[in-house]
């Protein structure tokens, strides 16, 4: 991107709880939240669906993440500063007992998603099954640490919160830009290419799907705790099982995965879709927001399959410079 | 340079290898011929790490490297052209031979290998920023090869490098493969066309369900009904 027009971006996004939003400026503010949480979710999915690596529980990471933090604090009083590295670690050790058998025995394609699939299930039924401290599916809530609490990160202020979501939501993609410029992004593309062969040239396939599954996990993880502290409520339905995982695929998808922001793209038409659902339909058509989802995706992947984002930003591409080759995802 | 002791390997239950025991020298070429079936593409990725050993050592300039992983094999100096070039057809010529010199000590040389690479091939060096896939067969097989030399190895394996080709592009590959000899690589070749192979290669062994049946000098097979009994079963 170029580089005035990302600072001026940057700047407006900075400043933009301070703009005049008019009287429904605390409900902006908070779409705005949520789509920075879940742009963070997002990204870190892409780090790996872009490689082929498709996950349909990265709700796993992220309820492990949320709940670490919230129990922790719930039941000790530790603060959240504390224990985030705790939630990423938890996250991260939950991706290697999943991921090391999987690669090292090649576990691909279809089949990994399905053992993710089972994955983000088995954690919602651990924590429903748990229920004596997790609260079950009843869900879970914040302990209240006042109007304003640093130490606690609980602030009434949304502002104060979309300050610290926007932090993260850059180093989320500062991590993405990192990846997309190294060796590993090389790595991967050959080992989602063809992984025998990437094998065969010297590539540690294991190792380099390990690596960006792991970061994509604690990358998720703090994506669900911000999420606790943000909504200070917490719902193993909301937070882990089938139904998150595959609105964080659903978003990603649809703004694409193959460019820097094509997933907070994704994740904020998803957002608007079913919040402008919502209060046009109210809960008279409750089904109906998820049939318009259902139907907007499958054009979306049957027309452009590198996402609405990555789409448009490849027709602007292709006409500014025809002869530069677009890479097509791989199926 | 490269020594296989006695091993067995095959896949799960199946055992493709028995008990099979191969050398080959610094500056040699070998060819490992036979019918269908018979493991050869299984001894290729033995050799390479990719399938691992049940019994037997694999040593490698006198160190055992048996159940070592693949990267840690390469890095030892063994490229594999594996059977059917598999490239990757989505990445441009240039980004294949930047994934062939992908470890951190071929990485440094770089700019020297891919510059021999170009001289020896010079239809990549035309077809750099072409995507892979669009190559012709041929050329495929040339990147495939090109691929493998940018880790700078000692020892190549070459597993069917002729599947697939037009005779006349047969004979243009072995001609080139002929002069990646030359500039002084070992090879360990697995060909179909065995009369042509045994014309290349220095020594050559027979493998038949999964047992080395015949070894030899080239000249010494090319008179006795080696190439008839290398195709019985086909
Ligand atoms: N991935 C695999 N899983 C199970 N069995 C396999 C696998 N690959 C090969 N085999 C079996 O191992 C045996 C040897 O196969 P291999 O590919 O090594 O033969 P080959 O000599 O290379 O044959 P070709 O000349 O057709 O390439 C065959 O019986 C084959 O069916
Ligand atoms: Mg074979």
């Amino acid at each position: 991107m170029k580089r005035p027009l990302a600072i001026l971006g940057l700047a407006l996004l900075a400043v933009f709880p301070w703009l005049p939003l008019g009287p429904a400026r605390l409900y902006i503010l908070h779409v705005a939240i949520l789509i920075l949480i879940w742009g963070i979710v997002g990204t870190a999915w892409s780090l790996m669906g872009r490689f082929g690596l498709v996950s349909l529980g990265h709700g796993a990471f992220l309820g492990v993440g949320a709940y670490t933090t919230t129990l922790l604090w719930n039941f000790w009083g530790i603060s959240p500063w504390l224990t985030t590295p705790l939630a990423v670690g938890a996250a991260v050790l939950l991706a290697l007992v999943l991921g090391y058998p999987c690669f090292r025995f090649r576990v691909v394609g279809h089949y990994f998603a399905l053992v993710t699939l089972a994955l983000g299930e088995v954690i919602r039924l651990l924590i429903i099954a748990e229920r004596d401290w997790t609260g079950g599916s009843l869900g879970l809530t914040l302990k209240d640490a006042g109007a304003f609490n640093p130490w606690a990160i609980q602030f009434a202020d949304k502002r104060i919160f979309y300050l610290i979501a926007l932090g993260v939501w850059l180093v989320g993609l500062w991590v993405w830009w990192r990846v997309d410029r190294s060796m590993t992004r090389s790595a991967l593309e050959a080992i989602g290419e063809d992984e025998t062969a990437a094998a065969s040239i010297g590539i540690p396939v294991t190792r380099f799907k390990l690596r960006i599954t792991l970061l994509s996990a604690g990358l998720t993880a703090v994506g669900g705790v911000l999420y606790a502290q943000y909504l200070t409520y917490l719902n193993p339905g909301v937070l882990a099982g089938i139904g998150v995982s595959l609105q964080i695929v659903f978003a990603v998808v649809l703004g694409g995965m193959y460019t820097l922001l094509g997933p907070t793209v994704g994740t904020a038409l998803t957002i608007a879709l079913s919040e402008y659902l919502r209060v046009a339909f109210g809960v008279k058509l409750l089904g109906m927001a998820d049939t318009i989802y259902g139907l907007v995706l499958i054009l979306i992947i049957i027309f452009l399959p590198a996402g609405l984002y990555g789409g448009l930003k490849e027709l602007v591409l292709r006409r500014a410079a025809p002869a530069r080759v677009v890479r097509a995802p791989s199926g | 340079m490269l020594e296989l002791q006695g091993v067995t390997a095959g896949y799960g239950e199946f055992t493709a290898l028995w008990d099979v025991t191969l050398t080959v020298n610094a500056g040699e070429a070998v060819a490992v011929v036979g019918p269908n079936g018979a493991g050869k593409t299984t001894l290729m990725r033995v050799i390479s790490g990719l399938v691992p050993i049940r019994t037997g050592d694999l040593r490698l300039d006198g160190r055992s490297f048996a159940g070592r992983r693949a990267h840690e094999i390469v890095a030892h100096g063994i490229a594999h052209v594996p059977e059917g070039r598999r490239i990757f057809p989505r990445l441009t010529v240039e980004e294949n031979l930047k994934m062939g010199g992908f470890l951190p000590a071929s990485r440094r040389h770089y700019a020297e290998t891919v510059g021999r690479v170009y001289d020896l091939f010079p239809v990549l060096a035309e077809r750099r920023r072409q995507r892979a896939g669009t190559l012709s067969g041929g050329e495929q097989q040339m990147l495939a090869i090109g691929r493998a030399l940018m880790s700078k190895p000692k020892l190549i394996l070459l597993d069917e490098p002729s599947l697939g080709l037009a005779p006349v592009m047969v004979l243009r590959l072995f001609e080139l493969i002929r002069r990646v000899r030359q500039e002084g690589y070992t090879i360990l070749i697995v060909e179909q066309n065995v009369r042509q192979v045994l014309s290349l290669v220095d020594r050559a062994y027979l493998l038949e369900v999964g047992r080395i049946k015949v070894e030899g000098r080239s000249a010494d097979l090319a008179e006795q009904d080696f190439v008839r009994k290398a195709y019985v079963g086909i």
